[in-house]
């Protein structure tokens, strides 16, 4: 009760109920990840299971009895019969969890080599901003490509699809972690001047309780704003590379995958299999970019660009 | 200032022989080329042979330095997919992708430009609004659904323009054009805009951002003293001084423009270098990757290099020996 007054009383909770934007932003991005978690729930039917396709349901418009069973798929199905809803549920969730899974492995490599590279310094600091420089002359989705390529050539032949969903995520959180580390380290190089610190190591703390419970809680505020705004571009990297064919394998199509597959229907008519699947991609990522957005206007953390 | 060319330089040549190092740990390690090459129907004869072809038997330090001494006179291995020299085919389809690459660098500059110039005029106003709302909804879609959007407008519903290829080309032996035929031209018109929008919103930010600050500084109101009258002002005076970052912002982009042309040639099945690439990835084609991975980082890198010596040109600051 405690914690939720004192929610409620602080100064971003009244910031966003200030921003109409930030709330149906926030109202878009929630219900959407409620509804990919609960996607086995909520979806009519299960398009990973072949018992519950039937070929005759294919290409069933949105909204209209299928001439054949007198299904009725509320965004239409694909040629196998598959109801459009659901795997835009279930791709969602893939596409989701890459995403969160991605931003999470930058953040965690982004936040301790600032940190280090903050109360080290000297050549390691160097050293590894030399790195951050380097990486970020090239655009993170070349980046996250060509890692993708070449951890895919080191994965066994048999294990590729399987492990392609992982593999997507290393790339994408390695083509992303530079924006992490130069921003914790020009917070932690601020903080490290301050005396709470000087105080710490007085009383005998080592470096790594200094670096992680003293400095590190200190700059989580920029870190949080990165996190949002990364998991907007991870999200759209995941949707490029499957996009692209070079991401999630076809056994578990994101809603990159599924605009993949519905481009294919384009000059067909069917129109939906590719809309749907691009409309839900597009508020996806909308929505967390515009929470991002008030995020960094409202900690207004002092970020690089 | 020498001391920082020299310094700069050499930074340049760490970079790319540490992305060699990596195309090769990509040549020695990744996968087994035999399997990549040969079916399930092969002898042990067959796998020798190709093993003894490709020098997969030989030691490591001299595969490493047959890579390196080869890399440097063009030679990046044979593709595992077409048995040709993966240098070659990406020569080949170079043409196409600095062709597109081009038209879209062109198009974003003198578009990014021109809105800029009218929206830092007219700050205000329903075409300004109009500009400035779509070009945020612009550029918060992924590149490659405005490539499908603008297939659906002007290929499907207005059956304008083609929605794939590059149309008629002409061959000069080393370069291909499409742009002396009309087919030609009409196919690079949606790859063109997909690939440039991204890069025109960029610019005419930045034109708009530089040249307000620019008219609200004191020589254009003693120009506006002076009686000139808005044009001059607003051409002859406010926009030559715009031009000189946004100039070095748009040398910068075009490392971006190469790496994005990925996306839009798959959209578009431009046959470039980045749809090669993508191909050689599904494939694991690893000497065609390896090869656009080098090709890639040396204009990356050489792009990064010019300018920064623009930069050592333009500001006194960096030429007076201080390092940037």
């Amino acid at each position: 009760m405690d914690m939720l007054k004192r929610a409620m009383e602080s100064d971003l909770y009244w910031s966003f109920r200030q921003s109409p934007v930030a709330m149906a932003s926030a109202a878009v991005a929630l219900s959407l990840i409620l509804a990919s978690i609960f996607a086995p729930l909520i979806a009519p039917y299960n398009p990973f299971d072949p018992a519950s396709l039937n070929l005759m349901n294919g290409f069933s418009s949105p909204m209209e009895p299928n001439q054949f069973t007198q299904d009725v798929f509320w965004f239409g199905s694909d040629d196998q019969g598959r109801d459009v809803l659901s795997t835009i549920l279930y791709g969602m969730r893939i596409s989701l969890f890459v995403g969160f899974a991605a931003v999470l492995f930058a953040m965690i490599i982004g936040v301790v080599l600032g940190l280090i590279s903050a109360y080290v310094g000297g050549r390691t600091d160097a050293f590894i901003m030399r790195i951050a420089d380097i990486q970020l002359t090239f655009p993170s989705i070349l980046v996250a490509m060509l890692i993708f390529g070449i951890a895919k050539g080191f994965t066994p032949v048999h294990l590729r699809d399987q492990m392609a969903i992982w593999v997507l995520i290393v790339s994408i959180g390695l083509s992303d972690w530079v924006q992490f580390a130069r921003v914790v380290r020009g917070a932690a190089l601020v903080e490290k001047k301050k005396e709470y610190v000087e105080a710490a190591t007085l009383v005998g703390r080592g470096p790594v309780a200094v670096i992680f419970l003293h400095i590190l809680p200190n700059v989580l505020s920029p870190v949080l704003v990165i996190a949002t705004i990364s998991l907007a571009l991870a999200i759209i990297a995941e949707a490029t590379l499957s996009f692209l064919g070079v991401g999630a394998p076809p056994t578990e199509p994101s809603l990159g995958t599924l605009i993949r597959i519905g481009q294919g229907f384009l000059f067909s008519g069917e129109w939906w299999i590719l809309f749907f699947p691009s409309v839900t991609l597009l508020l996806l990522a909308l929505s967390v970019n515009l929470l991002g957005d008030w995020l960094r206007d409202a900690l207004n953390p002092k970020l690089d660009d | 200032m020498i001391s920082y060319i020299i310094k700069r330089a050499m930074q340049s040549v760490v970079v790319l022989l540490a992305v060699g190092l990596v195309a090769f740990g990509m040549f020695r390690f990744v996968g087994d080329p035999i399997d990549n090459m040969l079916g399930q129907e092969r002898t042990d004869a067959d796998v020798e042979r190709l093993r003894e072809l490709l020098g997969l038997n030989d030691p490591f330090i001299v595969q490493y330095w047959d890579f390196l001494t080869g890399a440097i006179q063009g030679d990046m291995g044979v593709s595992f997919r077409q048995g040709r020299p993966a240098l070659d085919i990406i020569l080949e389809r170079l043409p196409a992708t600095l062709e597109l690459a081009t038209v879209s660098a062109v198009f974003a500059m003198v578009m990014g430009i021109l809105l800029g110039i009218y929206t830092a005029i007219n700050r205000k106003g329903f075409v300004t609004t109009t500009i400035l709302t779509t070009s945020l909804i612009g550029v918060s879609l992924p590149t490659f659904l405005i490539g499908i959007l603008l297939i659906y407008i002007f290929a499907v519903e207005l059956g304008w323009l083609p929605s794939f290829g590059r149309g008629d080309v002409v061959d000069f032996g080393w370069w291909t054009t499409g742009l002396t035929s009309w087919a030609g031209i009409k196919s690079l018109i949606l790859p063109a805009i997909t690939l440039g929008l991204y890069q025109m919103t960029l610019i005419m930010r930045l034109v708009r951002s530089e040249m307000s600050e620019i008219l609200r500084q004191d020589y254009i109101r003693f120009a506006r003293a002076r009686g000139l009258t808005e044009k001059t002002i607003n051409f002859r005076h406010a926009v030559k001084n715009t031009l000189i970052p946004v100039i070095t912002v748009a040398g910068l982009q075009i490392g971006s423009i190469i790496a994005f042309s990925i996306i839009t040639e798959t959209v578009f099945q431009w046959p470039g270098v980045g749809l090669l690439f993508i191909d050689s990835v599904q494939f694991v084609d690893i000497p065609v990757m390896a090869s656009y991975l080098m090709l890639i980082s040396v204009m990356f890198v050489g792009i990064n290099f010019i300018v920064d010596m623009l930069y050592l040109a333009i500001d006194p600051r960096l030429r007076d020996g201080k390092e940037g």
